[in-house]
């Protein structure tokens, strides 16, 4: 049974001095954005970096996670979905347990007060399955910022409580109309409102894409989920764990979760991408675990669905979370190093573990999350009782009963 | 700017400098309507007085591009276009046109999906000019950049109103060919400019560069292209035109007759101007 081993020489140590100073992660990350929205990348870089280090703001920061929040997350004993599945014990990260239900609010939570700082009225942001639009609308209301979130006019459709919620919240959701009509979208559009209204606006992205700097401080404000995971795996079983398991689309919970344990050589961790219909079928949104190509797109270099001719391409998934045909640039770069094992899970598996762990703990997952459950669910019997895995369990399900409801042919 | 043959975009600032005329340069997306059509409205562009032609590459997420431009793409989405129709739609108009300058304008991933090397390689032989990607400030130019000086290809950049004297400096030292000025904050083709403001900001350019200096977004009209031509070396047109494009695609062949009217005015409003 390990102890509280300290390897002095890490494979990996040189992953949190990243991203250099023009943003880059290896060949990744970068800037690549049209002129106009050069400087307002500049001006938030600076903001950041003086605050970052800065103890008034992190007593902030932490001060609003603590009781606005409500962290630290649990960590959670699935005590009895692991004796089911005969293997590793499985602990689950309870970001769930999140006020507005999901580790979004994190993220929001520091850039609403990034944006305080700046002197800023009004903030957007784009949003797939609506969590980050409903935690965007929630620091909004709290801080009386003006709020537009913009939101794929398919997403809009299958997930009409979160839409309703965010209006409830006073912000005012936009259905993106153009192209597929999805995550990658909605970041067209808000991009485009942002380059108009620079002046006045703060952009809110939500996950760990985007030019720089803000790859880096999503990871930043995430990160917050793996210190405590690390912390609580030494108090609850008193060891690092063996395995982590996150869902990747744009990969904000997974860096949560990984950063703060990504120079623990020992730690082995899964990203879980969409897998969709499956892989083989090219109808999925797993572009790390189906060998895409590298690409350009929303300000930065990492890998991307795109076709032959570079046109982006669709995505699938029953999530629309994940439903995004690129992924952050730092998980690129670990896939390249083998840091990180990028799999994917399909739909039929997804419900599958949706159902099972809702039935089995009481505990009913969001689809995203379902993901990365569905994967524990393999990894669990190929390693030992007295083996840990910690998985994120990212969001609550609540906003998937309809989805899951139509598909058992249940009309409300 | 290092020593190059001198290529077709400055030979072709010079004699308008000789001239005391302002460059007039419609942007129009490749392949909308329809492929067979792009080569044609190159031609009657050329006729109208255009100096310059910018030829869009469609894109599936055109970040900067309002609602005309977007659906330009996606009408030559549609119909299949890539870059290697477009290197063949030059290819062709460079039959019977040898002297006018083609830049090529859109976003950086179709461009790095072919590669990089292969693209700049294929722009050249098709005889493109310059190359102005518009998810590619300078900073990030490093690959592509050397790939297309090597070939005497014009790395064109753009400035908008929120740059700073410092990245300006960086610009001017990395542009080629003209300098794009973003005359206002926003996408393509949604806002009138404001000539005293975009007066204002050329001013600080010209001590920085003798790259000629270009004004593009929100250029509607002879009236604006006038304006415009008041301060600066070029005007830059495009969702004017795309909008004539847009509104014809059931009888293309009253597009070429709709673009020389748009842009003959233009031409005419400019060359009242000349020096």
């Amino acid at each position: 049974m390990a102890t509280c081993e300290v390897s002095f020489v890490s494979k990996f140590s040189d992953l949190t001095r990243l991203p250099d100073a023009r943003g880059h992660f290896g060949p990744y990350g970068g800037r690549f954005v049209s002129e106009t929205l050069s400087f307002a990348l500049d001006e938030l870089e600076k903001t950041y970096l003086s605050l970052r280090d800065d103890p008034d703001f992190q007593a902030e920061f932490d001060y609003d996670l603590a009781h606005y929040v409500g962290r630290p997350s649990p960590l959670y004993h699935a005590e009895r979905w692991s004796k089911r599945l005969g293997g590793a014990q499985i602990w689950l990260k309870r970001e769930d347990l999140n006020h507005t239900g999901a580790h979004k609010v994190n993220n929001t939570i520091g850039q609403a007060l990034l944006a305080k700082k700046s002197g800023k009225p009004r903030v957007i942001a784009e949003t797939g399955a609506g969590q980050h639009g409903v935690a965007t609308a929630t620091v909004a209301a709290r801080l009386g910022l003006e709020c537009d979130v913009y939101m794929g006019a398919a997403d809009v459709q299958r997930q009409k409580l979160n839409v309703y919620r965010m209006r409830l919240l006073g912000a005012n959701v936009i259905p993106v109309t153009s192209g597929t009509q999805t995550l990658k979208d909605a970041m067209n559009e808000a991009l485009r409102d942002w380059v108009t209204n620079v002046d006045n606006t703060f952009y809110i992205i939500g996950t760990v894409a985007g030019p720089h700097p803000y790859p880096m401080l999503v990871r930043d404000f995430n990160a917050v989920v793996g210190r405590e995971a690390r912390r609580q795996s030494f108090e609850e079983f008193g060891a690092l764990p063996d395995a982590l398991v996150a869902c990747v689309g744009g990969g904000s919970n997974a860096m949560g979760l990984f950063y703060p344990f990504v120079e623990d050589d020992d730690v082995v961790m899964y990203g879980v991408e969409a897998g969709g219909d499956g892989v083989e079928t090219g109808r999925h949104a797993a572009p790390l675990s189906s060998g895409a190509p590298r690409g350009v797109l929303h300000g930065n270099r990492t890998y991307l669905m795109s076709d032959e001719g570079g046109q982006v391409s669709d995505t699938h998934s029953i999530s629309a979370g994940l439903d995004y045909p690129g992924v952050g640039p730092e998980h690129a770069l670990w896939k390249d190093l083998g840091r990180v094992n990028y799999v994917a899970a399909n739909d039929t598996q997804v419900l599958e573990a949706f159902r099972e762990l809702t039935h089995v703990e009481g505990i009913m997952p969001a689809l995203e999350s379902a993901h990365a459950l569905a994967y524990a669910k393999t990894l669990a019997p190929t390693l030992r009782p007295d083996q840990n895995i910690v998985v994120n369990l990212s969001g609550r399900g609540d906003k998937d009963i309809m989805t899951v409801a139509n598909l058992d042919g249940i009309e409300f | 700017m290092t020593a190059q043959t001198m290529n077709r975009i400055d030979q072709c600032f010079a004699n308008l400098k000789s001239q005391g005329r302002r460059a007039l340069i419609p942007f129009i997306t490749a392949g909308d309507p329809g492929p067979e059509y792009t080569v044609g409205f190159m031609h009657a562009l050329v006729e109208a007085g255009a100096d310059v032609l910018e030829l869009g590459v469609p894109f599936s997420d055109p970040m900067a591009d309002g609602p005309v431009i977007q659906k330009a793409c996606e009408r030559a989405l549609k119909r299949g276009v890539r870059l290697s129709h477009l290197f063949e739609m030059v290819h062709e108009f460079r039959q019977t046109d040898t002297d006018t300058p083609v830049v090529l304008m859109g976003y950086l991933n179709p461009m790095e999906r072919i590669g990089l090397e292969a693209f700049t390689e294929q722009a050249a032989a098709a005889g493109i000019d310059g190359v102005l990607a518009v998810d590619m400030p300078p900073e990030e130019a490093e690959e592509l950049g050397p790939l297309l000086e090597s070939r005497g290809l014009a790395s064109i950049f753009l400035v908008a109103p929120t740059t700073s004297e410092e990245r300006a400096a960086t610009i001017c030292a990395h542009g080629q060919g003209y300098l794009y000025y973003v005359s206002l904050k926003g996408v393509t083709g949604t806002a009138t400019l404001d000539a005293a403001d975009v007066s204002a900001h050329l001013a600080p350019l010209r001590g920085m560069t003798d790259l000629p200096l270009c004004v593009g977004f929100g250029i509607r009209d002879g009236a604006s292209a006038a304006e415009v031509g008041k301060v600066a070396d070029g005007v830059i047109v495009g969702s004017a035109l795309v909008s004539r494009i847009a509104a014809n695609t059931e009888t293309p062949e009253a597009i070429p007759g709709e673009l020389k009217a748009v842009l003959g005015e233009m031409r005419q409003a400019l060359d009242a101007l000349s020096d």
